[in-house]
């Protein structure tokens, strides 16, 4: 079964369309890139699946359950995290609390607990203390813990967003252009990591990306979006000689000038 | 050095000037005043210090009030004019209580038991109308221009002192006294001799205690980080699967309980409550809020702790060496000048770093 699935998803608006039936389906422990030219749709497909936006017309299925009904805060629950592709960190808390914050729906003591029962709640805060430290350690940000997160580097910052949004413990994380303005190394480190969430901790991973290195070295599947409408889905090298992705990026009839490098029909195309 | 000078002269306008003069009359004015006075001795010193002790226990009142319009303001960005209403809602509805445990002979048998009820019954009546206030009034206007939920809340502020005129009646209520707290206490009795109203000691050592545990459920608890989350960004902390909504109705229900508290407090000093009695102390705590730095939760407890100090000081020692008669009851007048004066001199508050990156 598949971990997502947007079916005839459409966002309007006012006169303009978004996102237009767009069918998308992402696999259990795969990468799955969506890419596109500005103002393809991108992040508005990923803020309908994170519950911003209230899908004009489709679903979308999280393991097989319907969520575009529900709001942000319940989707979250339900194991869905993202990151922004402009950073949005709680600024002016410390590295470490970001990532407390992260795992809010998995302490339990609220309101009362404190005052009643003290030690227990006392033994939650230090185990998520540990836990969050472990988090930070993992993405290699660990001697920053205490400083404000507006204070980081902007790498740094990335990483946090990161290790915030996996302290959700998610079962799909969502990256919108998590390399964007990161220098090459940078670059290759996130791709390394971004690779690591799927291999060692089993995260499926939807991402929207510029960087075509990085989408063709890690995706197992590629959506490609443009105006709204999906025009091509395949593997990196499918993706790739379609066309129509190259006519979307460089203009109508460039796709002619070049080279004929496989036919159109080879792209698996629609759901 | 000379150019740079002239540069900046340049640039200055006429409002510039008339405020340095308003600044520097005033400032001439507390100078001379506290001159003469302290030159013409008085008051005794044990008297200034009693003016400072009464002042801090004021001042912890207004602090514990000023919490919850600083934590309102930090995440909704409104002034909740209708702060003041929690504030009175609670002891005025607990008043009733404690008149059937006075009759009942607990406030004789059992005082600290007693005002302990009298103080929940405050506070959770005080929450409930502070979070009924967001759940009502508020939270269908949270997507409205900033003036339209202001504006709503000087309209609930009024519902709520006439709705409870028309409740309790109008007149003056008297709280009934608790025995362990009348008197004094003297500490260090060999060498200082200091002598110190029981009430003050009581009020401001409870105050204080809550105001630290306010500030440590805020810090130190998933719920209080929540709070300082959804502050930040409410979108991302809905992401993170912090329910916004909850959150904010936490937040009015932890200031409703620390105004309830602070009712509570008031009524024994002032040993009387009213319908009205919200209003004063509403827009002081309000002042101290400013004067903190609004948005931010040491600089409110600052704040009210300074502006009770400096209204207990202030009248005697800038006024009455000026040689303004009864300069006592002109210590409202000092309060809001000082409002004044922070709005326009330093309108980020002593604390206030927060407000000025926004603004």
């Amino acid at each position: 079964m598949a971990l997502l699935e947007c079916r005839k998803l459409t966002k309007r608006f006012g006169g303009l369309v978004a996102v237009n039936r767009v069918d998308l389906v992402v696999e259990p422990q795969s990468i799955h890139s969506v890419i596109g030219p500005n103002g393809a749709g991108k992040t508005t497909l990923f803020n309908c699946i994170t519950g911003f936006y209230r899908a004009d017309e489709g679903e979308i299925l999280f393991q097989g359950e319907p969520i575009h009904w529900l709001s942000p805060t319940h989707i979250a629950r339900k194991g869905i995290a993202r990151t922004y592709q402009n950073i949005r960190l709680f600024g002016n808390i410390s590295v470490l609390e970001n990532v407390l914050i992260g795992m809010h729906i998995h302490l339990k003591s609220g309101l009362i607990a404190p005052l009643l029962n003290l030690k227990s709640f006392i033994e939650e805060e230090k185990e998520a203390y540990k836990r969050a430290m472990e988090l930070l350690e993992y993405l290699d940000i660990a001697e920053w813990a205490f400083f404000k997160a507006r204070n980081l580097p902007y790498g740094q910052q990335r990483r946090l967003e990161i290790a915030r949004a996996l302290a959700l413990q998610p079962k799909l994380l969502l990256l919108d252009e998590p390399t964007a303005g990161m220098n090459p190394k940078e670059t290759e480190e996130t791709t390394q990591l971004i690779k690591r969430l799927r291999d060692e901790l089993g995260i499926t991973i939807l991402l929207i990306e510029h960087d075509m290195r990085v989408v063709m070295n890690i995706s197992d599947v590629v959506t490609v979006l443009d105006y709204g409408e999906k025009i091509s889905e395949g593997t990196p090298d499918q993706v790739r000689s379609d066309p129509r992705v190259i006519e979307a990026y460089l203009g109508h009839g460039a796709a002619s000038g070049l080279k004929p490098v496989a036919s159109a029909g080879t792209v698996a195309k629609g759901g | 050095m000379l150019e740079r000078l002239r540069y900046r002269l340049r640039y200055i306008s006429g409002t510039d000037i008339a405020l340095w003069i308003v600044a520097a009359l005033l400032l001439t004015m507390i100078v001379v005043g506290s001159y003469n006075i302290l030159t013409e001795g008085r008051y005794t010193g044990r008297q200034w210090l009693d003016f400072v002790i009464s002042g801090l226990a004021q001042g912890s009142i207004y602090a514990l009030i000023a919490l919850g319009y600083t934590m309102v303001y930090g995440i909704l960005f409104m002034i909740n004019f209708a702060h003041g209403e929690v504030f009175m809602s609670g002891p005025f509805t607990a008043y009733f209580l404690a008149e059937y445990l006075k009759q009942k002979g607990m406030f004789q048998s059992h005082p600290l038991l007693a005002l302990l009820l009298v103080m929940l019954l405050s506070m959770l009546v005080s929450t409930v109308i502070a979070v009924s206030l967001e759940r009502l009034a508020y939270r269908p206007l949270r997507g409205a221009p900033r003036l339209v939920p202001l504006i709503t809340a000087i309209g609930a502020s009024f519902f709520l002192q006439y709705t409870f005129r028309g409740l309790y009646t109008p007149g003056f209520k008297a709280y009934p006294e608790v025995e362990p707290l009348k008197g004094t206490w003297v500490f260090f009795p060999n060498s200082l001799h200091l002598e110190i109203e029981r009430m003050l000691i009581a009020v401001f050592v409870s105050s204080v205690l809550l105001l630290i545990l306010l500030y440590a459920f805020v810090q130190f608890t998933k719920t209080g980080r929540a709070i300082r989350a959804v502050a930040e960004d409410q979108q991302a902390a809905a992401l993170m699967g912090v329910d916004v909504d909850h959150t904010i109705s936490v937040t009015f229900a932890v200031g409703g309980a620390a105004a309830g508290a602070a009712g509570v407090f008031y009524a024994l000093m002032f040993r009387q409550v009213n319908y009205f009695m919200g209003f004063f102390p509403g827009l002081k705590a309000f002042t101290a809020a400013v004067l903190g730095g609004i948005g931010n939760l040491p600089g409110a407890m600052l704040g009210g702790l300074f502006l009770g100090v400096f209204e207990s000081v202030g009248p005697s020692l800038f006024l009455e060496g000026l040689g303004v008669p009864a300069a006592y009851q002109l210590k409202d007048a000092i309060a809001f000048t000082m409002l004044v004066l922070f709005l326009i001199f330093r309108p980020t508050g002593i604390l206030g770093e927060r407000l000025a990156k926004r603004a």
